[in-house]
């Protein structure tokens, strides 16, 4: 396994910047995922790790060597994506098998055998090898896909949103298996995905990616407690972050068009217009609470449920655990966890610590 | 507005039995999800019910009056597909009054529906503009305007918010769900997504296999499933399923010893529902677990999973079965961790896995 790091890559397509001046690192045993809506470059990134793609300027390095002119094949790195690439005619058996073939790696029979149904074992589908792939089912087929990526030990991962492709239940079976798999193997793994679910979930590090450039990079938490913009902010947390546009006044804050009121926190310069994000659950029912509104909607989800708090003309979304007995109508009383609000510039950007 | 009654319905394609015979009534006003996979049966029921599709054998009422014969355009029932096709060449406006117009409505009363479904979509300022012009959103909500604009007796959605992307489906959930609460259309919602069906639905019809698994309330289904696929079906991640044997109130567990002792109340249901039978699935929501350092179970960590404002804790029991217990969000354990709990006996159910049915708790005094 490596330490891939990208220096000051950019990749060009005619009339558009791909990727602009794009960096980061990725530790050996760490599981990287780069996040960000359709169109933002993270496939293009994945590619150019690869070698299926030549960026125009910038380095690509393993482990302190650059392999930019290195060809994919020489790069030794292992690809998983959301179109399940299998050979339909083939048994899962020869699937798993064929990377270990190649007469490059002269492995003999005998270790082909012990590596596959090792690696079938892992992934659960030692029931399947003598099945061909055409006869499997989705998820099965994704497993294999992956189970061809991991039988031999390649370099790092490079994974295409994999999951993207399955139903829920399975998606969610499956992100944890793979999690589980990756951390017990140790293997570099760089995932790319447009789920934010997935991001929280898996990675050890999350890169943030929008429009050719990296915009934040840090831990989950990280990125869900401390977003460098509103748009970051809204990207990850499900349901989504509240974002108010406020004014303040002296010592006090106000959300626009609301009748919510709050004391300017300390140590922030607030301008007199700025905004404010505030997660559904940092905001909470109270009956003895001195904020107050009307529910005007329930969603009740099973685990949790969220509450759609109205005060003057904005709308706080609350997410409270279990199924609640409130009543549409009822004045509620709340408190907002106070060291929980984030406030941002009206650009977007972050403008506590 | 409208109550519609399904009685005996079902639908054969040659041999294949789409959907079995199913009875249910949707009052007036409420507002019923169909869930289930693919290929279960909804969206065949739901297009019996608009017309489209003929029924095989059984009755269909609308307000009292048979409609099983009659052709779609005399139901007085709106099917809304997908939201979001608008007709670009035409204005907001134009693509409001398009189904009114087919009516051969006045153009006063035109105009006066549309400025009311405007103003309670709050889109009154987009209606001079194309659809190219508005956002993904505003289109949506203009899409909704047209399907509201009618007021048919009944709506038929067939998963309306499939073709968004994931945060314009939680906004535009919440919009249809508010519509609903504001004007009590009566509403038929098909979905294979079980948050939609439990964010949205009064009622939910849980179908598989072309029949009725369950109907209820979203609290009902999720806490007090009728059987297996329902329990596992709901929820996400779903009920935790354990397979045990039970023997004088105390269920054994495969793999690492576990043995849970059954709540006092929970006995005589359990020797009733069993009928004998050795085997036992103990049933419990991620939430309904809590870590206890001196829990009578105990599970090795899989995996942990932050999901944002609380965290999932996956540990395996035994060589096949995974549970999953809903966390504070900032937990680190190391895998191969044994860890402690207990299960809140108000929250745990039992299943008979012959049946796969849920055994009932009796209710005593």
């Amino acid at each position: 396994m490596s330490h891939i790091e990208l220096q000051h890559i950019t990749k060009n397509y005619p009339g558009v910047t791909a990727l602009d001046d794009i960096n980061f690192d990725i530790k050996d045993g760490e599981f990287f995922v780069l996040l960000g809506p359709t169109g933002a470059g993270k496939t293009t990134t994945l590619r150019v790790i690869a070698g299926l793609e030549r960026q125009e300027e910038g380095s690509i390095i393993f482990d302190g060597v650059s392999v930019d002119d290195q060809t994919p094949s020489d790069r030794d790195t292992a690809l998983v994506f959301q179109q399940y690439s299998l050979y339909p005619t083939m048994s899962v058996y020869d699937n798993l098998a064929f990377p270990l073939r190649s007469p490059l790696r002269r492995m003999s029979a005998e270790d082909i055998k012990k590596k596959v149904e090792e690696t079938a074992e892992k992934l659960r589908i030692s029931h399947l090898l003598k099945r061909k792939t055409a006869h499997l089912s989705g998820g099965e087929m994704q497993r294999v896909s992956i189970g061809r990526a991991i039988v031999r030990s390649p370099r790092v991962f490079l994974m295409d949103e994999p999951l993207s492709n399955l139903d829920a239940k399975l998606r969610e079976a499956l992100r944890v298996e793979l999690q589980h798999l990756q951390k017990t193997q140790g293997s570099t793994t760089l995932f790319v995905t447009h789920d934010q679910i997935e991001a929280l979930t898996m990675a050890d590090r999350i890169a943030i990616l929008s429009e050719g450039k990296i915009i934040q990079v840090g831990t989950p938490e990280d990125i869900y407690d401390r977003p460098a913009s509103t748009f970051i902010a809204q990207l990850v947390g499900t349901p989504r972050i509240n974002i108010y546009d406020a004014v303040r006044q002296e010592d006090t804050i106000t959300i626009k068009d609301s009748d919510i009121h709050l004391s300017a926190p300390q140590g922030i310069t607030l301008q007199p217009k700025f905004q404010m994000g505030i997660r559904p659950e940092n905001i909470k029912p109270d009956p003895d609470g001195k904020l107050s509104g009307q529910l005007i909607l329930t969603e009740p989800l099973g685990a949790e449920t969220i509450l759609h708090i109205q005060s003057g003309q904005s709308v706080l979304l609350s997410l409270v655990p279990g199924m609640t007995s409130y009543h549409l109508g009822d004045t509620m009383k709340f408190n907002i966890s106070f060291d929980h609000i984030h406030y941002f510039g009206l650009n977007g950007d972050r403008l506590q610590a | 507005m409208a109550t519609i009654e399904l009685r005996q319905v079902e639908k054969k394609f040659g041999d294949l039995h789409a959907v079995k015979p199913l009875d249910f009534t949707i009052h007036d006003g409420e507002f019923v999800v169909l869930l289930g996979p693919s290929g279960c049966g909804k969206t065949t029921t739901l297009r019996m019910i608009s017309g489209l599709e003929a029924v095989s054998g059984g009755t269909i009422l609308l307000n009292g009056r048979n409609v099983t014969w009659l052709h779609p355009s005399e139901r007085d029932i709106a099917f809304v597909f997908q939201f979001y096709a608008l007709y670009p060449h035409l204005t907001a406006r134009q693509n409001i009054a398009f189904p009114l117009q087919a009516q051969g409505e006045s153009r006063e009363k035109i105009e006066e529906r549309i400025s009311e479904v405007a103003k309670l979509l709050r889109i009154e300022h987009l209606l001079g503009a194309h659809p190219g012009q508005l956002s993904g959103g505003d289109q949506q909500r203009v899409a909704l305007a047209r399907a509201l604009v009618r007021r048919p007796a009944a709506f038929l959605m067939d998963e309306p918010l499939g073709a968004l992307d994931a945060d314009f489906r939680e906004s535009m959930r919440a919009e249809i769900k508010r519509l609903h609460v504001l004007q009590h259309a009566t509403t038929i919602y098909v979905t294979h997504d079980q948050v939609e069906a439990m964010a949205m639905g009064d009622r939910i019809v849980v179908m598989s296999d072309a029949q009725i698994q369950q109907i209820g309330t979203p609290s009902e289904v999720y806490y007090k499933p009728a059987n297996l696929f329902v329990a596992r079906f709901i929820g996400s991640p779903g009920m935790n399923l354990i397979n045990g044997h039970y023997a004088a109130g105390e269920v054994t567990m495969a793999g690492l010893d576990n043995r849970y002792d059954v709540p006092q109340n929970w006995k005589s249901a359990l020797e009733k529902g069993l009928k004998g039978e050795k085997g036992v699935v103990v049933g419990f929501r991620p939430e309904a677990a809590q870590i206890n350092d001196s829990g009578q179970l105990v599970g090795k960590v899989y995996a942990t999973e932050m999901q944002g404002s609380s965290a999932v804790l996956h540990l395996t029991i035994n060589e096949d079965e995974i549970i999953h217990i809903r966390t504070d969000r900032l937990i680190h354990y190391p895998i191969d961790t044994l860890v402690n709990f207990d299960i809140n006996p108000q929250m745990v159910r039992f299943f008979n896995p012959k049946t796969e049915l849920a055994i009932e708790l009796e209710v005593t005094q």
